[in-house]
């Protein structure tokens, strides 16, 4: 695209490129004949071949004369990864799932040939099994309300022109044309948006502070590190609308005095920071970032920072020490990073989505951003479902939504029909949320008060089967790695909480264990120098709270309820036994025994517990209790 | 390093060399310098770690602390095949670790570990963001989901020599 003047310019291309998205907007016209098929081109759906399934569905497009009526394209991340590709049908608004290259002809002929929908290929409703004509009448979709992500399955990521026919870079062209820095503060102080990064800070107080410094050179910084493991959600922002994120920076950088930006991001995301620079380079060359934006008097350019696989790197001091091309050690607080940041210099860092709403928040007014949410919560919030769930995926609801809308009405309930146990919030950060709460709304203050933290959205769900007690050890397993070993709480301190929780897993706690726990857990939460430290006891603390009766069980009965924790449970053979001596051969401490044809008996006395024997026998006989 | 060894760089470290080039500001460009050697050579050798040292003019003992202090480096030889499974909490919580021991089964190698010959070699890492798939196995930038420990099979048959 070539370099757009001005304002008025930008406004021009984007009424221009408007029908670009004609069929794709609500209200499209369903009697054109026009059709549009876009095909997922996330991470997840790119797993399951959806490129190819792209070329294939072109092709079969073709082939069937249609080539003029129909188009197929691909676009970001619709959050339903798991039952990928996903493809939508537009004006139709029909959502297909788990389409596979075999499916692309009957797709293709029956669609948009016959304008009969192929139903095999439509989202089934776990509850009655029927097929789910709409993609907004779909459990997943309908209590939710996209803003972050509401370019995201509605524009091609590749191409600035589909995000400018959405309006992309208009707030920052307003901003530039009509706005003083602090009126842009200001829009954002009103909106009420809090950092979605983790700590949860007003991003407009936080701005404020840096654009009081004095001086000519300050940061913006985007801190696309993701640490949480099992969150996508900036994966996701990054992927499906890059040019949201590249708009919430410079607007940033323009509230508060800044040229220059950097994106830090995690090297796992490999097709992020592919779309990213590709949209960077874009929007320089449509002159929407670089040097005198929109011939305005501002300037403003970035560049992409990889993250090596640091989680505490994450952390927005180590983060900044990263940047500068170091080891990505925490330093302390204050001074903060908008008085004192990169090198020296008064730095912002906001999370992905935080900065991907804030060109919302611009064009849509602050006090329409405030409009929904809980009082001190405002906005939406994307959340990451994951785990023991029918419905998992990425999803995004206005704050002070009960948890328990999130779990069974998006989520569709707890997988195979189990017994809900408890829901993680805050990664390794937060803490457990157990049933009693579920009714509980949720926003940065009410999960604090429950011993959990919003963090970046990360929502693990766990059943019956889950041990917490192995669920609070698989936690402290990685803040202790991921620990940079700087201060000795947290080097020392979680490593000896790891500790007791093996020792309480295999059978060796006791009771006095654990108040030992929680003594040592406050003293770490008081005395570690980063966030990291401090808040990794979390997952103990609350399952220690909601589930001591579990703990209790491990250390007095010696025994794990979810029959997780293998040094805890004995291995039996049952009546299954077909005497076939498959076990008996591959027990390693032979304590196997039994004649052929005959039932067979494990000597526990003996038994390692290493669970060769079960997956030898054919006849799933050997059960552990 | 004068001008004469230049002449002698083989391809790789001339690739390198380029690379570096492009940067005006050489002592921020380190993790992205590091980052493209590895993608170059496979791992950091002593050797290349001197030659970035070197080409930056940052001190060896903070290309080694910058190195050890990052997971997403490796100072040894992976296998031509790298599988890394994903240890992230949604993985977890879908039995992950059967996954990463069936391979260990097979393979023959615990974890961090590469069979000789090079041909494999296994690792953890904490999510790729393709959590909706979980349990996720990375084999050389192809993700693949759902799996289940007979997939382990079909994964090395897909991936050999
Ligand atoms: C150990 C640790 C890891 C963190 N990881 C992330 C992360 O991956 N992404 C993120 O945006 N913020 C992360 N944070 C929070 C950042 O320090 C910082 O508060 C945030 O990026 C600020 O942006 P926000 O105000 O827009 O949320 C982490 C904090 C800690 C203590
Ligand atoms: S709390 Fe842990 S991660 Fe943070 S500085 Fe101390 S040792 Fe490093
Ligand atoms: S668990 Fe291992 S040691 Fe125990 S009986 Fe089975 S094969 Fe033998
Ligand atoms: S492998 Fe199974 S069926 Fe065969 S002897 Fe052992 S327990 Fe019995
Ligand atoms: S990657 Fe396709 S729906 Fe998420
Ligand atoms: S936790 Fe495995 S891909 Fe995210």
């Amino acid at each position: 695209m070539r370099k757009i003047a001005d304002f008025k310019a930008l406004e021009k291309h984007a009424a221009e490129l408007k029908p670009r998205l004609a069929l794709r907007l609500p209200g499209a016209d369903l009697s054109s004949g026009k059709r549009e098929i876009l095909i997922c081109g996330g991470t997840g759906c790119q797993s399951s071949r959806s490129l190819e399934l792209l070329e294939k569905l072109q092709k079969e497009i073709r082939a069937a004369g249609l080539a003029s009526t129909a188009q197929a394209r691909i676009t970001g991340c619709f959050g339903f990864c798991e039952k990928g590709p996903i493809v939508k049908v537009f004006p139709d608004d029909v959502f297909y799932v788990e389409v596979g290259l075999e499916d692309a002809m009957e797709l293709v002929e029956n669609h948009l040939k016959n304008n009969v929908v192929a139903e095999r290929l439509l989202y089934r409703d776990p509850q009655d099994d029927k097929p789910i004509m709409s993609h907004h009448e779909m459990p997943f979709y309908k209590k939710q309300m996209r803003v972050a992500l509401g370019n995201c399955g509605l524009i091609n990521p590749e191409e600035i022109e589909d995000c400018i026919a959405a309006d992309g870079y208009l707030a920052l062209a307003s901003c530039l044309e009509k706005r003083t820095p602090a009126e842009v503060v200001g829009e954002v102080k009103i909106s009420g948006l809090r950092g979605r990064g983790g700590g949860g800070f007003p991003t407009g107080i936080k701005w404020e502070v840096a654009a009081a410094q004095p001086g000519p050179v300050k940061y913006v910084v985007c801190n696309a590190d993701e640490g949480d493991p099992g969150a996508f959600m900036d994966r996701s922002i990054l992927e499906g609308d890059p040019h949201s994120v590249i708009e919430g920076m410079a607007i940033a950088a323009y509230a508060v005095g800044a040229n220059q930006g950097f994106v830090y991001i995690r090297a796992e995301y490999p097709l992020a920071i592919r779309r990213l620079q590709l949209a960077v380079d874009q929007a320089r060359a449509a002159g929407l970032i670089g040097r005198r934006i929109l011939g305005s008097r501002f300037s403003f350019d970035l560049e992409l920072k990889y993250g090596a696989g640091a989680f505490v790197c994450g952390e927005e001091t180590a983060l900044l020490r990263s940047i500068e091309g170091g080891r990505g050690e925490p330093t302390s607080k204050p001074p903060f990073p908008a008085q004192s940041g990169l090198w020296g210099k008064p730095t912002i860092i906001n999370n992905v989505e935080t900065l991907a709403n804030v060109p919302q928040i611009l064009r849509r007014g602050g006090d329409w951003f405030a409009s929904f949410g809980s009082e001190k919560s405002k906005g939406t919030k994307v959340f990451a479902l994951a785990g023991k769930i029918n419905n998992v995926g990425l999803v995004e609801v206005p704050m002070g939504i009960a948890l328990r809308e999130i779990i069974y009405d998006i989520g569709g309930g707890i997988k195979n029909g189990k017994q809900f146990k408890a829901v993680q919030t805050g990664g390794p950060s937060g803490g457990c949320i157990p049933a009693a709460d579920l009714d509980v709304k949720i926003d940065y203050d009410n999960l604090v008060a429950m011993g959990s933290m919003m963090g970046s959205g990360g929502m693990i769900v766990m059943d019956e089967d889950n041990c917490m007690v192995d669920i609070a050890k698989f936690y402290l397993d990685f803040t202790m790695e991921e620990s940079c070993g700087k201060c000795t709480p947290c080097r020392i301190g979680n490593k000896r909480i790891h500790e007791i929780l093996t020792a309480i897993t295999e059978g060796r706690g006791t009771m006095e264990d654990l108040d030992k726990l929680e003594n040592l857990a406050a003293v770490i939460k008081d005395t570690a120098l980063c966030g990291l430290g401090q808040t990794a006891p979390n997952p103990v603390l609350s399952t220690l709270k909601y589930f001591r009766d579990e703990y209790v069980a491990h250390v007095v009965e010696k025994r794990c309820p979810a029959g997780v924790c293998t040094n805890l449970l004995d291995f039996f053979i049952t009546d299954k036994c077909i005497g076939c001596g498959l076990c008996k051969r591959g027990c390693p401490v032979s304590c196997i025994s039994g004649e052929k044809k005959e039932m067979h008996v494990i000597d526990k006395t003996k038994c390692i517990k290493c669970g060769t024997c079960i997956s030898k026998c054919p006849t799933k006989a050997i059960i552990r209790k | 390093m004068d001008a004469e060894q230049c002449r002698c760089m083989d391809e790789e470290f001339k690739e390198l060399d380029d690379y570096i080039g492009q940067f005006r500001d050489k002592k921020t460009a380190l993790i992205k310098v590091l980052y493209e050697a590895q993608r170059i050579f496979g791992y950091l050798s002593e050797k290349t770690m001197l030659f970035v040292a070197d080409r930056l003019d940052v001190p060896a003992a903070k290309i080694f602390g910058v190195v050890s202090f990052y997971s997403y480096f490796t100072t040894t030889p992976k296998g031509r095949h790298q599988i890394k499974c994903c240890m992230g909490t949604a993985c977890f919580v879908r039995g992950a670790e059967k996954i990463i021991s069936a391979f260990e089964e097979k393979l023959k190698i615990k974890r961090g570990e590469t069979t000789t010959g090079l041909e494999y070699s296994l690792d953890s890492l904490r999510c790729v963001g393709a959590c909706g798939l979980a349990p996720v196995v990375v084999v050389n930038e192809q993700v693949y989901g759902k799996l289940e420990a007979p997939d382990v099979d079909t994964i090395l048959a897909n991936n050999k020599g």
